[in-house]
């Protein structure tokens, strides 16, 4: 393969990712300074609906938090020791563990002690979601607590049977009467209306953004997507990340436009499958020797945003209610596109049969140009490794080949760093792709 | 008189061809215990549970990554060993994502003519579960009635639950039995006598279990010894329990999904048939990734450990199930609590049986060291 120089360049908007995230933690623990109040829950958790009690609440998500630790190896391995010391088994989430252990300590990964939510509001798809804040409630006094079940089957069935859609509206309205009853506030639907315009803006301005990375060299590599589509994790229901995503949209346009690269070497493009480990991306770099990009991953794309076919055949980011024109002036209306407009998003398919992942990896495989995939067997995640082995036997039936490593998000000590890199070693060269220096 | 349900539980594929071969009726393959069976049987159909058979294998390394339980992986080389060949479809109602896993394995590699996933509601605390849960029975109703070519009517349901419920108070019975203070049977008989019961036609099965009962006056009655529950994930291994009462103890009770969870609660029958099913499973002791947020698990464990005169818990979980390594920590303090002591071990899809018995000797131990000092 000829040797290419593309054009590269920082993106603009780096910086303002970086402080809106480390304003979001900063918010969080000060929250009680000014009479604000805290609350706890999953990545995925609704968060749009929280937001009606006021403009001083402040969510804390666990799985972005916990990997905040998993990225600080010392503080993780002292998390993840004070849960097993507590009776927790040591293959349970790795997420779930650095969590509880932060807790248990009593240390925040930001600095100063844990600040312990006021409630929590959780969303569960996965076996551990709902039991990770039971534990919480255990290990802390009595924390009022809210969990929405939202595994209703996949999107294409649910849309036809609205009755799913519905147990999961119900659920909400119910927890709207929990959040009214834990904070003692009054619920102010303005304030959902305009949050669910926030999220439906922000994830489909991140699946934009996603898709724009199928042109070749791709304007961004995945190492970088995790520091973006992780503000979507954090509060994508908040006017602040809707703003961010399409800023970053804007400049990610430009950069196709003028033909920016994350990597000016890029002579082959993969994805990856699941969370990384978070202690280890270096491996990314690893990569990036050979020329070897990852674009990203439905993990990537798919965890945060919100997606569509288009009428050309492609896929690409999903058409928000208030372009579609579709009405949202009641607490009713906007549960109901909320829960339909989440219930799409594609990092929930698989829970329901991996042959819905396989064929969405398929798809990226085939859009974003791709030589190869590889798989993470990540131990520390049950429910994105959910069905990956046939995800595995899928993706190499359609002839697509795959490198598979093991390891762990979270815990560091079930990934074997020098065996990944001997297997991105052979990958590479199973491609025909030479280290620089090296071709022949 | 047990020595039945020790056969069927042996020869139970021998049993679904005969079963099959004498009804010309259908034979579906379940993958959990929140299969609404009541239907199933309501269309002439004999649900059977897929278990596994603790032996090692090889078949599934390729299909599920071998950090999920060796429950599922065990289902699911059933399947591809052939050994279920005889199955007309396969069901899963929606619980953990570990069984999950072998169903949409055995789908996709196991040839089989029927299958069906039911989205069950994981909140069932919740009052939204119920107006859902019963729509999705509805269209599980139709869609075996479509399968088996002729429309479940009232009367079927009707005598789909009273065969449930006819089954479930006759196990009901049998537990009660073991409340006794020399109780007329042992753990190994007691989990057999439930355990076949989820692969054997039903009415058949309580009429065994009805002469079981009759004849439980008869029986020589044991001395217990020390009196055990087994609380956990499913646990079908005979071999261990078997191994436990030898050490010098018998279970009299448990909380698991091959014993009590199975059969706990009745359907209350109503005019709206759906719905009472659906309140059945909704209300029934629950598995423990649909036991949110209110651990109501734990209450329920400490009040079958009264009532039964437990001694001492023995907790089995399913290695890498992640809703019941949630719950173990709780559930052992609210034990110490009580003042019942237990033992965790971990299942695989073999037990070292060498190494558990050195533990539960020393469990044993430990539980009498009051009575020597």
């Amino acid at each position: 393969m000829a040797n290419v120089a593309y054009p590269t360049e920082p993106l603009k908007c780096w910086a303002r990712a970086k402080e809106l995230r480390q304003r979001y933690y900063e918010d969080y623990a000060k929250a009680h300074d000014t009479g604000g109040l805290r609350w706890a829950g999953g990545a995925w958790s609704f968060d749009a609906i929280p937001m009606g009690l006021g403009p001083d609440v402040y969510p804390l998500t666990s799985e972005p938090y916990a990997a905040s630790i998993a990225f600080n190896r010392e503080f993780s391995k002292r998390c993840l020791e004070a849960t097993e010391a507590k009776g927790y088994a040591r293959d349970l989430c790795s997420y779930m563990r650095n969590y509880w252990g932060s807790l248990l300590l009593n240390e925040y990964a930001f600095g100063g002690p844990f600040p312990r939510p006021d409630f929590i509001w959780q969303d569960h798809i996965c076996c551990s979601h709902a039991k990770w804040y039971q534990v919480v409630r255990d290990l802390e006094d009595d924390i009022p607590y809210y969990c929405i079940d939202v595994a209703v089957g996949p999107y294409e069935e649910a849309r036809d049977r609205q009755h799913r859609v519905q147990y999961i509206v119900d659920q909400m309205h119910q927890g709207i009467e929990f959040l009214e009853r834990a904070t003692g506030r009054t619920y102010d639907d303005a304030r959902l209306i305009e949050a669910v315009k926030n999220d439906c803006r922000a994830t489909s301005a991140w699946a934009e953004v996603s898709a724009l990375n199928k042109t070749i060299p791709a304007p961004l590599d995945e190492k970088t997507m995790y520091a973006l589509y992780v503000l979507g994790t954090l509060h994508k229901a908040s006017r602040d990340v809707a703003d961010f995503y399409e800023e970053l949209r804007d400049e990610v346009r430009d950069r196709v436009a003028r033909g920016i690269a994350a990597v000016p070497n890029e002579i082959c493009r993969v994805i990856t499958d699941t969370q990384p480990p978070w202690g280890f991306l270096k491996i990314f770099r690893y990569m990036e020797k050979y020329g070897c990009v990852s674009v990203g991953s439905l993990y990537t794309f798919g965890l945060i945003g919100a997606w569509e076919d288009k009428p050309n055949g492609t896929w690409g980011p999903r058409t928000t209610p208030m372009a579609a024109g579709t009405p949202m002036e009641t607490r009713d209306q906007a549960l109901h596109i909320l829960a339909d407009w989440t219930l799409s998003r594609p990092e929930w398919q698989h829970f329901y049969s991996p042959h819905l992942k396989s064929q969405l990896m398929l798809r990226i495989a085939k859009e974003w140009q791709l030589q190869g995939v590889m798989l993470h067997y990540n131990r520390g995640c049950e429910g994105l490794s959910l069905g990956i082995a046939e995800n595995r036997l899928a993706l190499i039936d359609a002839g697509l080949p795959v490198m598979v490593f093991e390891g762990n998000m979270g815990d560091d000590s079930e990934f074997d760093e020098d065996a990944t890199k001997n297997r991105i070693d052979s990958f590479m060269e199973s491609l025909g792709i030479k280290r620089p220096g090296e071709e022949l | 008189m047990t020595e039945r349900f020790a056969e069927w539980y042996k020869t139970r594929h021998d049993y679904a061809r005969a079963w099959k071969e004498r009804t010309g009726g259908k034979v579906v393959g379940y993958f959990c215990t929140y299969v609404p069976e009541e239907i199933l049987i309501a269309a002439g159909v004999l649900p059977v549970r897929i278990l596994g058979s603790h032996e090692p294998q090889s078949v599934t390394e390729p299909h599920i990554f071998g950090m999920f339980c060796p429950f599922c992986r065990d289902c699911l080389a059933q399947g591809l060993k052939g050994r279920y060949d005889y199955l007309d479809g396969i069901m899963i109602a929606q619980s953990c994502l570990h069984i999950r896993q072998a169903f949409t394995s055995w789908v996709q590699h196991v040839p089989v003519g029927w299958s069906y996933y039911l989205p069950f509601p994981n909140h069932v605390q919740s009052r939204a579960a119920r107006p859902y849960l019963v729509e999705e029975l509805r269209l599980f109703k139709e869609a075996v009635g479509a399968w088996v070519g002729r429309p479940i009517t009232d009367a079927d349901l009707d005598r789909g639950i009273a065969t449930c419920n006819e089954f479930r108070s006759a196990l009901r019975e049998l537990y009660e039995s073991r409340k006794a203070e020399h109780p007329p049977l042992n753990g190994v008989e007691a989990m057999l006598a439930v355990v076949s019961g989820q692969f054997v036609d039903k009415t058949e099965h309580t009429t065994a279990l009805r002469q079981l009962l009759d004849a439980l006056d008869g029986r020589e009655r044991r001395d217990p010894k020390i009196r055990l529950m087994l609380v956990g994930s499913e646990d079908d291994d005979v071999e261990f329990i078997r191994m436990v009462e030898a050490c010098g103890a018998t279970v009299v009770t448990d909380d698991h999904c091959t014993g009590t969870r199975y059969f706990w609660n009745n359907v209350e029958p109503g005019e709206d048939r759906l719905g009472a099913i659906a309140d059945r499973y909704l209300t029934r002791p629950p598995c423990p990734s649909k036991d949110w947020p209110t651990r109501s698990r734990v209450p329920h464990i400490l009040d079958l450990a009264d009532r039964w005169g437990v001694q001492g818990v023995v907790v089995l979980q399913q290695k890498f199930c992640d809703p019941h390594e949630a719950d173990t920590p709780a559930i052992i303090a609210a034990l110490r609590e009580k003042g019942i002591p237990s033992l965790f071990l971990e299942l695989d899809v073999t037990v070292p049986v060498g190494q558990f018995k050195t533990r539960t000797d020393a469990f044993l131990e430990m539980i009498t060291a009051d009575d020597l000092f």
